[in-house]
């Protein structure tokens, strides 16, 4: 499976620093699937799934943003008690940390969140393994 | 290569010539410039107490105040129809100070820095970009007709407007960067934003900087981005003393050749005044040996340097000036310990994860002083973990700490976001009530 290119920019904490970002991505077409924002103090990282990751760097680039991509995993959840829970213990169970959260997406019948962990190959594997649909990138992107 | 015999006297003949001009010069400005007959009366030296070298001890000094008193012309030892230029500082810290040269000093002027420029790797194959402000500002006229003088083609783009000087540069072939180095990185960095390789699409051999104190840091830095074969040189100069053509470094960066027949340079403790033995760091005092129009007598420059005298790998036999490390109106007290600018960028250049701008800002916080620096992430070293940030602000501020003994607030910000400058970059905000009223 590939990978869901996450793409996150430092941030730091001065009105108007959010706006600048979304604009910039809403006058070039790229489609925001979600977001997190994490913040401390002084600065925060602004984690996004997008529509086009590469592209959406590269724009940012030219109006003065860096950012970076990081390979992250979609994880699909049925709305069940202790779906989450099972996850967890599969990925204990592997010795596999996370490092966040966030949620993806909610539907009817699943939920979808991101991960991000200290061995993305390893958890994509037991995940798998254990009966956890992984949500492919394009489909991610597309949401 | 060596442009003038006089780079290559020996220390007698030197001496020689200094001491036949100083005797001229101090009969002179005692002759023609009130303002100085004043201060010497008031001591009670007249020229001929000035018998050897280092009689020069007896005379009293110039400072930047005396020549603002004197605003605008009180300096010049020439009637008005004998003055063909006039330039004036920037005049960042109060009125301007203003210099003036008659025709004969505009020839010495383009010959000395002709010198300095031959020394910093200039030759008639450059193609020289001159990126200072064109204007009252000495720097780039000053470099103008030193460098045509030595025949290289001049593109003098000014200030401004980035990315056309990046088109000048690479479409013209430039070879020689006439600039501050902090402006240079920017070119370097405007350079990538613009999808263009420094190192591949720009020919760059030689950086020839100036205005602005040059630290082997940024020397590194200016390396990187340009890359290995960039020679970095500096040069050095005010424009109180008639601008750059005062010394400058030769390929073997070690130290900044003086044009000893036309400037004399002792260093002084600038406590007391005293001259301090050779070797000894302190303030550098500068003295015109050859200027018509305004001809500066043991003027105090601030700058804190030391003198070496032995003669240069290069062939130059003339004294040298050890690389800047700092002004003594630069100079931060906090908490009762001096801090120079230069020391806090030797540490914040060593760290990778950050780019080459920052900002010091010193504040009162009830009494006591709070040293806060702001820094840029590094474009390519962008992060997407909380750690990885803490750490590496934990880093500079040990690393300060180390340097300064002193505690420090860092703050991150994301790249681009600190101010760029063309000019003289002003990296030091000192907000406590008392320094406001100081500097105004």
């Amino acid at each position: 499976m590939t990978f869901i290119k996450q793409l996150s920019v430092f941030i730091e904490n001065k009105t108007g620093r959010l706006n600048e970002i979304t604009k910039i991505l809403a006058d070039n077409s790229i489609n925001i699937v979600c977001v997190s924002l994490a913040d401390t103090a002084e600065y925060g990282i602004f984690r996004l799934i997008v529509s086009n990751p590469k592209t959406a760097q590269d724009i940012l680039a030219q109006n003065g943003f860096a950012s970076t991509l990081t390979d992250v995993i979609g994880v699909g959840l049925p709305h069940h008690f202790g779906m989450l829970n099972r996850m967890t213990e599969v990925l204990t169970a592997a010795e596999v940390s996370i490092s966040y959260i966030y949620a993806l997406n909610s539907g009817e019948n699943n939920a979808s969140i991101i991960i991000k962990t200290s061995d993305n190959t390893k958890a994509a594997e037991v995940l798998e393994a254990s009966g956890f649909a992984l949500i492919d990138s394009v489909e991610a992107y597309n949401l | 290569m060596i442009w003038a015999k006089e780079e290559t006297l020996s220390r007698n003949e030197i001496e020689e010539i200094q001491l036949a001009k100083l005797k001229k010069t101090v009969n002179y400005v005692y002759e023609n410039l009130p303002a100085y007959r004043v201060k010497m009366d008031a001591v009670g030296v007249r020229p001929e107490h000035i018998r050897t070298l280092a009689d020069i001890r007896l005379l009293p000094f110039i400072t930047k105040q005396d020549m603002r008193d004197q605003y605008p012309f009180g300096w010049f030892a020439v009637p008005q129809k004998d003055i063909v230029r006039i330039h004036a500082s920037s005049g960042t810290t109060g009125k301007p100070t203003v210099v003036g040269y008659t025709r004969r000093d505009l020839e010495n002027w383009s010959e000395c820095v002709a010198r300095l420029a031959c020394a910093g790797g200039a030759s008639s194959e450059s193609v020289a970009q001159i990126c200072f402000g064109y204007g009252m500002f000495t720097g780039a006229l000053g470099l103008h007709y030193g460098l045509e003088r030595i025949g290289a083609a001049i593109i003098p783009s000014s200030t401004g407007n980035t990315q056309k000087q990046l088109m000048y540069m690479k479409d013209f072939g430039t070879s020689l960067l006439v600039a501050t180095p902090s402006y240079a990185l920017r070119i370097g960095e405007v350079a990538m934003e613009m999808g263009l390789n420094p190192q591949k699409d720009i020919n760059l051999k030689v950086g020839l900087f100036g205005s602005e104190m040059l630290t082997e840091a940024i020397r590194a830095e200016c390396r990187k981005v340009f890359g290995e074969q960039l020679l970095v040189t500096s040069n050095y100069g005010m424009s109180e003393i008639g601008g750059p053509g005062v010394s400058g470094e030769c390929e073997y960066l070690c130290g900044f050749h003086i044009n000893e027949d036309h400037f004399l340079c002792e260093i002084i403790d600038p406590k007391t005044g005293e001259v301090l033995p050779y070797g000894e760091r302190g303030e550098l005092v500068v003295t015109c040996l050859d200027k018509e129009a305004q001809p500066l007598v043991r003027y105090r420059t601030r700058d804190i340097t030391s003198l070496i005298c032995e003669p240069c790998k290069c062939g130059r036999t003339t004294m040298r000036m050890e690389n800047f490390s700092g002004r003594t109106d630069d100079m931060l007290k906090i908490k009762g310990v001096n801090v120079f600018p230069s020391q806090i960028e030797e540490v914040l250049l060593s760290v990778d994860e950050i780019g080459p701008h920052y900002e010091i800002i010193v504040e009162k916080e009830g009494h006591t002083d709070k040293l806060t620096i702001r820094v840029e992430l590094a474009p390519d070293k962008m992060t997407d973990d909380f750690q990885k940030l803490g750490s590496i602000r934990r880093t500079i501020n040990s690393k300060l700490k180390v340097v300064l003994g002193l505690d420090t607030i860092i703050k991150l910000e994301s790249p681009n976001t600190l101010q760029r400058f063309e000019g003289k970059a002003k990296r030091v905000k000192d907000l406590r009530p008392e320094e406001t009223l100081r500097n105004s």
